[in-house]
């Protein structure tokens, strides 16, 4: 078994009085693909946005990639360097091309020579198939195409593992299994990926674990195929019901 | 253009309704105007007789051939397309001006002696005193906004005083407190610095605001993905915030610039060599004070006028580029 990456022990989060997350336990270890899922305010976006600190947990520790994560870090950019993050939104830079996306992390936070960002940026532009796009803005990119470029923009930051907040959810339908088929030759390569979705083929076909998530606890992590087959607690079981009918 | 609507309906001054409405309410107007002893009762003489005699027969004789007049002007502009319109009123408004300034009687010659001084020196210090100002505005905006915006209660509340108490204060205020309470603490400073520096912060002030605003506008995910990948505030503000705010900062700037330029004729008052100052002295010396005044403003609106076609320059190019 492999090192863990990423460590949450008894992590709880407020806002306010509303209690987000309760008493997360859970362990990602290198290589591990984990998918987290469960019904909208569940918690499972909160979650995986304190793995990088965008959002501050109050009790508890998250050690990820062996540094404490908490507000008075003083490298809390050099842990982000590591973590690679894929939105709902996608959130490209507009102002930037396809390629300047791509370069901007390696070059201004990393400080790596132009012309080897550009290589780089190229490689993983071809790994998602878009190469052509190259000198284009994000605006002028269709929704899936553009949320590949946002995956490539975060495998440019070679990073140890790569977190998805619902890749998929903003997508026309059309577009979302060109994203799922990044997402899964990416596992394939050995990624350690962390992903909230709903995609429940995708959890079938690539997680080591699944992990199901409602008001702000895990109720329910197992192995895929015990997950889909045999859901031990009832609010899984509903949740699955709902959301695999059609 | 506003949204412009598929549906024309007929040109409204051309109904007989609006046309008797604009003929009654223009002769009403200009009778209550009482024009009689103007060159326009004079011109009416064979009609109304004597005019300063002609009471309110001569008021309205008057009153209702001037409407006639404008009214058919009014139509006839109507049958007009949009670009000859434009042009035609612009024409017709600019020669009104230039009447009114031509009934002072003013000295052609004398302005021609002084114009090219109040240009080469005038004009040229305004532009160097509002450029410089505007340029340093802009840095002072820079930090005010993300001071304004910081959760830094020290930084905040700095800046809030700072741009509450200079958008608070008079201009000229702040120009006489700059220039006449420095020298109190006793730093002597000279006219020019001290016009610059009240300049600088007064407009710094409201350039705060319009900075917040651009930085605030820009959505949040841009400052996620941007942090998530290890950016730290200065490259995300720098590299990623700033450049998408510019587009929205730049042209509300131009119109700052616009303001300035205008507002910096209160510098005259410390005796500052500028275009106000110079109208006012060159014009005392000689009690020629309209053709100076008039010389001035012609000049400041000349200025304001190739500002403000660079300025839809640079908005339009924003506006191009917005992918």
């Amino acid at each position: 078994m492999s090192a863990p990456i990423i460590e949450m022990t008894n992590v709880n989060k407020w806002y306010g009085t509303y209690h987000a997350l309760r008493n997360i336990n859970f362990t990602v270890n290198e290589g591990d693909k984990i998918v987290v899922c469960g019904p909208s305010g569940s918690g499972k976006s909160t979650m995986i946005r304190t793995l990088n600190y965008l959002e501050a947990h109050q009790e508890g520790t998250i050690r990820v990639n062996g540094t404490d994560m908490h507000p008075r870090m003083k490298d809390v950019d050099k842990v982000r360097m590591d973590v690679g993050m894929v939105f709902q939104h996608f959130n490209l830079f507009p102002h930037l091309t396809i390629l300047e996306n791509l370069m901007a992390g390696p070059m201004w936070v990393r400080g790596i020579a132009q012309e080897e960002a550009r290589k780089t940026a190229m490689m993983y532009l071809e790994r998602v198939r878009i190469p052509e796009q190259a000198d284009k803005y994000p605006g002028q990119l269709s929704g899936g195409q553009q949320q590949r470029v946002a995956i490539a923009r975060s495998l440019c930051m070679k990073p140890k593992v790569m977190l998805f907040d619902e890749p998929t959810s903003a997508l026309d339908p059309e577009m979302v299994s060109e994203v799922l088929d990044t997402m899964v030759s990416l596992a394939k390569d050995g990624m350690t990926m962390v992903c909230v979705t709903h995609e429940m083929g995708f959890a079938k076909a690539v997680a080591d674990r699944v992990i199901f998530m409602d008001e702000g606890s895990i109720v329910e992590e197992n192995d895929p195929i015990n997950f889909f087959e045999n859901p031990q607690s009832k609010r899984t079981q509903n949740f699955l019901s709902q959301i695999l009918q059609h | 253009m506003l949204f412009a609507d598929t549906v024309v309906g007929d040109t409204g001054v051309h109904k007989p309704k609006v046309i008797l409405i604009m003929v009654v309410v223009a002769t009403v107007i200009f009778t209550l105007l009482g024009l009689n002893d103007t060159i326009f009762g004079e011109i009416m003489r064979p009609v109304i007789g004597e005019p300063k005699e002609s009471g309110l027969f001569g008021n309205l004789s008057v009153g209702f051939v001037l409407a006639i007049i404008l009214v058919i002007n009014i139509v006839l502009i109507g049958f007009l397309p949009f670009r000859y319109q434009v042009i035609v009123v612009w024409l017709q408004l600019l020669a009104l001006f230039l009447t009114f300034f031509y009934s002072f009687d003013l000295k052609i010659e004398f302005i021609r002696s002084k114009i090219w001084f109040m240009i080469t020196q005038g004009v040229f210090t305004t532009l160097y005193i509002s450029a410089i100002s505007i340029i340093l505005a802009s840095f002072v905006a820079i930090f005010g906004a993300i001071a304004k915006l910081s959760s830094n209660g020290f930084a905040f509340a700095i800046a809030s005083f700072y741009t509450s108490f200079f958008r608070g204060l008079p201009l000229l205020m702040q120009l006489y407190l700059i220039y006449l309470g420095m020298p109190q603490l006793g730093y002597v400073i000279d006219a020019v610095p001290a016009g610059i520096l009240a300049l600088t912060l007064c407009y710094g002030a409201y350039m705060t605001e319009i900075f917040r605003a651009g930085i605030q506008s820009i959505n949040k995910g841009q400052w996620e993905a941007s942090r998530s990948m290890g950016f730290g505030f200065g490259l995300t503000m720098r590299r990623i915030i700033l450049p998408q705010a510019m587009p929205l900062i730049i042209p509300p700037t131009g119109n700052q610039f616009i303001a300035m330029l205008k507002d910096s004729s209160l510098v005259s008052v410390i005796g500052v060599w500028e275009l106000m100052f110079l109208a006012r002295t060159m014009g005392n010396k000689d009690f020629r004070h309209m053709e100076m005044l008039i010389t001035a403003a012609l000049i400041y609106w000349c200025l304001t006028m190739v500002l403000e076609f660079i300025q839809s320059r640079i908005e339009r190019h924003y506006r191009t580029a917005s992918h």
